[in-house]
C-alpha cells in the first residue's frame, strides 16, 4: 500500500502540470469550504465572546418554577427551599469547573437609597465576600469588602462607578453616609469591572436590567438584607468556570448540588443561566447563511472529481500497456484497481491539502483586509481531506474498474 | 509433460463473420523442451502463444498445464498460474519507465508477495544470470535494445517459471546483440528450462532442439528435430 502510494507520487511529478491542473477543482473547492467554515467559526466565537465574555466565565444560577426565571425580589423564599449558607457556597467552590462562587441577593431599581437630598434609583445586591473577585470587579477607590464588615455587622455600602458619580456628581464619596431603607451606611469604596469594554451581557441581572436606565449598583454586605428587606428572599449564585468552555457544565453542577442541599423536590428549582444556548442560537442564525455558501463549493468539488474522472480515464488508456504487461507478470484486478485508486486518491488528497493550505491563506486574509472575523477549524481541516480522500476514491472508481478489466492481449497489442 | 493442447480453435468475431485463427491446433510440451515455433506474419504465432500463456482463452479445444484444466480456471487463477509458472519476453521489451532495471525484475516476485529484501536479492540473482549486475538501477532509457531485452529476460526468470514463453525476442535487436540474448536463452535452456519461442529468423530457430510450422493458424503436426 504504501509502495503503492509512493508510486502514485512519483507518477502524478512525471505530469507535474497535468496533476495540478487536475487537482485545481478540488484546491478551489476545498480552499471556499474551508474558508466558509472559517468565517463561521469566527463570527460564531465573536457572538460567544460578546455575550459571554472573553475570560469572564460566570455563570448565574437561580431559582425557576417550572422552568422560567422566578420573580426574584419582594418575595419571601418559596416553600420546600432553604436559605443557602457559606456551607453550600463553600461545596459549590469544591466542584471541579468552578474556580469560586458567591451567594447574593438582589433588588432592580431599589428606591428608597438617598444621599442627602440626592435619591438614588440603581439597583441593590447584597453580597458576600466573594462577590467581586468572583464578577470581575476591582476597587478604583477606598476598599472592597472585609471579613470584619461581615464579623461586625458593619453598615457598609460600595458603589459602582455609575452609582457613584450619579449619587455624588464628582464629589468624593469616600466617608459619607448613604441612606438606604432609612438605615445609614457608610460608603467605603468604588467599584469598577475589571473589562471596561466587555459585553453587553455578563449575568442574568445585566441580560434583564442592563440599559441606559440602570442607574448602578450599590453593594452592601448580605447580612444587612435581612435588616432592610426583614424577610427571606431567594438567593442568587454567581459561578466563576474556569474555562469559559466548562461554564455550562459547573452551572449544571453547581445548580444540582443547591437543588440536592436546599430544595425538596416540587416546582421550583435551582437553574443555570445557559447563556452558550443563547450563544448558540445566535451562531446558528450567522452560520445559517454561510452554509448555502458551502453547497455551492461543494459543486465546485464535484466538477473537480468529475475532471479527476476524466484524466484518470486518459491515464488509464495512456497506460494501456503497461497495464496489458501487468497482467502477463500475473497482477491480479484487485490489484490494478487499487493502483489506479489509489493515483485517484493521492491526486484528490493532495489537491485537498493544498485545499486547506489555501483556504487558511484565504481567511486570514479576509480577517486581514476586510477585517472579517475568522477562526481556523482544525476538525474541519482533517475532514476536508478526508472527504477530498474520498472524492478521489468514487470518481477515481470508475476509471480503476476499466483498467482492471481490460483484456491483457489487447492491452500489449495496443501500440 | 508440461502443456498439452488438443484441437485448440481460437476465432475472433468481427461483426458477423468469424475468423479462425487457429485451426485444431494439437501441441504438447515436455519437461526441459526448447521449441520454436515458425510462421509467415500473420499466421497466427501471437494468438497461440498467448493462449499457451494463459493470456487468454481457446474458443474450443482443452488446454492442460501442468496437470490443470485451463479452460476451467477463473480470472484469479489465471494471473497466479502466468505469475507463478510462466515468464514472458515480449520483442518490444515492455519494461516499466518509471522503475530501474531491478524493480522490473522484481515485479512477478512483488505480485507473489514475496518480502522486499528477498525480492531483491532474487531480482539481483537474475539480473546476474543475464550478465547485467553492474546494471541494477539503471532506468530503462539508459539501457541499450539488448540491454532492455536481458533485463526482460531476467524478469522472465525471476520467478523460477515452469515455462518461458518468447515472441520474436529477438526482432527488434541488431544481429550482435540478438546473439547475445540467443546465447542467455541457451545457457537457460542447458540449466534445464523449458522455452517456447517463436520466431522469423531460421538461424534462430536452428538453436531450439525442435521448429513446428504453423500456417494460416495450421500448426504442422511433424516436429523438425534439430541435431
Ligand atoms: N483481437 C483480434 N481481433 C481480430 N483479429 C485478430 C485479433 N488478434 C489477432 N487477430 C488476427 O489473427 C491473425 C493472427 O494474428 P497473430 O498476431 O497471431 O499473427 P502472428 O503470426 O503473430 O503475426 P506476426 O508474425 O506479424 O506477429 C491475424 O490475421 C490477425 O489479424
Ligand atoms: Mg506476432
Amino acid at each position: 500500500m504504501l509502495q503503492n502510494i509512493a508510486l502514485s507520487f512519483q507518477g502524478l511529478w512525471s505530469h507535474k502540470l497535468r496533476s495540478f491542473l487536475t487537482m485545481l477543482g478540488i484546491i478551489i473547492g476545498i480552499a471556499s469550504i474551508i474558508t466558509i467554515v472559517s468565517t463561521i467559526k469566527g463570527t460564531s466565537e465573536q457572538i460567544k465572546e460578546n455575550l459571554i465574555g472573553a475570560g469572564n466565565n460566570v455563570v448565574t444560577v437561580r431559582l425557576t418554577q417550572d422552568g422560567n426565571p422566578l420573580e426574584l425580589s419582594y418575595m419571601p423564599l418559596p416553600g420546600g427551599v432553604r436559605p443557602a449558607d457559606e456551607e453550600v457556597r463553600a461545596a459549590v467552590d469544591q466542584l471541579p469547573d468552578v474556580r469560586e462562587s458567591s451567594l447574593y441577593r438582589v433588588r432592580p431599581y431599589a428606591g428608597n437609597i438617598f444621599w442627602k437630598n440626592n435619591a438614588f434609583s440603581g439597583d441593590l445586591y447584597g453580597v458576600d465576600l466573594h462577590y467581586f473577585p468572583v464578577n470581575g470587579y476591582q476597587v478604583r477607590l477606598g476598599r472592597g469588602f472585609t471579613e470584619r464588615d461581615f464579623s461586625e455587622y458593619r453598615k457598609a455600602a460600595i458603589l459602582d462607578a455609575r452609582a457613584a458619580s450619579r449619587l455624588f456628581e464628582g464629589e468624593n464619596p469616600l466617608g459619607m453616609i448613604l441612606e438606604i431603607q432609612s438605615e445609614p451606611y457608610t460608603v467605603v469604596g468604588v467599584v469598577e469591572k475589571e473589562n471596561k469594554n466587555a459585553p453587553a451581557i455578563e449575568t442574568m441581572q445585566d441580560y434583564y436590567l442592563y440599559a441606559d436606565t440602570s442607574a448602578g449598583c450599590v453593594f452592601v454586605p448580605e447580612h444587612a438584607w435581612n435588616v432592610l428587606f426583614r424577610y427571606d428572599e431567594p438567593q442568587m449564585l454567581a459561578v466563576r468556570a474556569e474555562k469559559t468552555d466548562d461554564m455550562a457544565r459547573a452551572g449544571r453542577d453547581a445548580a444540582d448540588l443547591l437543588n440536592k442541599k436546599l430544595v425538596s423536590g416540587g416546582a421550583v428549582q435551582y437553574e443555570a443561566v445557559n447563556l452558550l444556548e443563547r450563544a448558540s442560537e445566535l451562531e446558528a442564525l450567522a452560520g445559517s447563511a454561510n452554509t448555502q455558501l458551502i453547497w455551492i463549493a461543494g459543486i465546485s468539488l464535484l466538477v473537480g472529481g468529475i475532471g479527476v474522472m476524466n484524466i484518470m480515464m486518459v491515464s488509464v488508456t495512456e497506460r494501456t500497456r503497461e497495464i496489458g504487461l501487468k497482467k502477463a507478470l500475473g497482477a491480479r484486478r484487485t490489484r490494478i484497481l487499487w493502483q489506479f485508486l489509489t493515483e485517484a486518491a493521492v491526486l484528490t488528497s493532495l489537491g485537498g491539502i493544498m485545499g486547506v493550505a489555501g483556504g487558511i491563506g484565504l481567511a486570514k486574509m479576509l480577517s486581514h483586509v476586510m477585517s472579517i472575523p475568522t477562526a481556523v477549524s482544525i476538525p474541519a481541516c482533517l475532514v476536508a481531506v478526508a472527504f477530498s480522500t474520498v472524492i478521489g476514491l468514487f470518481f477515481g472508481l470508475v476509471p480503476a474498474v476499466k483498467a482492471s478489466k481490460l483484456n491483457p492481449i489487447d492491452a500489449l497489442r495496443r501500440e | 509433460m508440461i502443456l498439452e493442447m488438443r484441437d485448440i480453435v481460437k476465432e475472433y468475431t468481427l461483426g458477423r463473420t468469424a475468423s479462425r485463427v487457429l485451426d485444431h491446433v494439437n501441441l504438447t510440451v515436455e519437461e526441459g523442451e526448447y521449441l520454436a515455433i515458425m510462421g509467415p506474419s500473420g499466421s497466427g504465432k501471437t494468438t497461440l502463444l498467448n493462449l499457451i500463456g494463459c493470456l487468454d482463452v481457446p474458443t474450443s479445444g482443452s488446454y492442460v498445464f501442468a496437470g490443470r484444466d485451463v479452460t476451467k480456471l477463473s480470472q484469479k487463477q489465471l494471473a497466479d498460474l502466468r505469475n507463478r509458472e510462466i515468464g514472458f519476453v515480449f520483442q518490444f521489451f515492455y519494461l516499466l519507465a518509471n522503475m530501474n532495471a531491478i524493480e522490473n525484475v522484481a515485479l512477478p516476485l512483488l505480485y507473489q508477495g514475496v518480502h522486499k529484501k528477498e525480492r531483491m536479492e532474487r531480482a539481483a540473482e537474475a539480473l546476474r544470470t543475464v550478465g547485467l549486475e553492474d546494471r541494477m538501477k539503471y532506468r530503462p532509457d539508459q539501457l541499450s535494445g539488448g540491454q532492455s531485452q536481458r533485463v526482460a529476460i531476467a524478469r522472465a526468470i525471476a520467478a523460477r517459471p515452469r515455462l518461458l514463453l518468447a515472441d520474436e525476442p529477438t526482432g527488434a535487436l541488431d544481429s550482435q546483440s540478438g546473439a547475445q540474448v540467443m546465447d542467455i536463452f541457451d545457457m537457460l535452456h542447458r540449466s534445464g528450462s523449458s522455452i517456447v519461442m517463436i520466431t522469423h529468423d531460421r538461424n534462430v530457430a536452428a538453436r531450439a532442439d525442435k521448429i513446428r510450422t504453423i500456417c494460416d493458424g495450421v500448426l504442422a503436426e511433424e516436429a523438425v528435430e534439430n541435431e
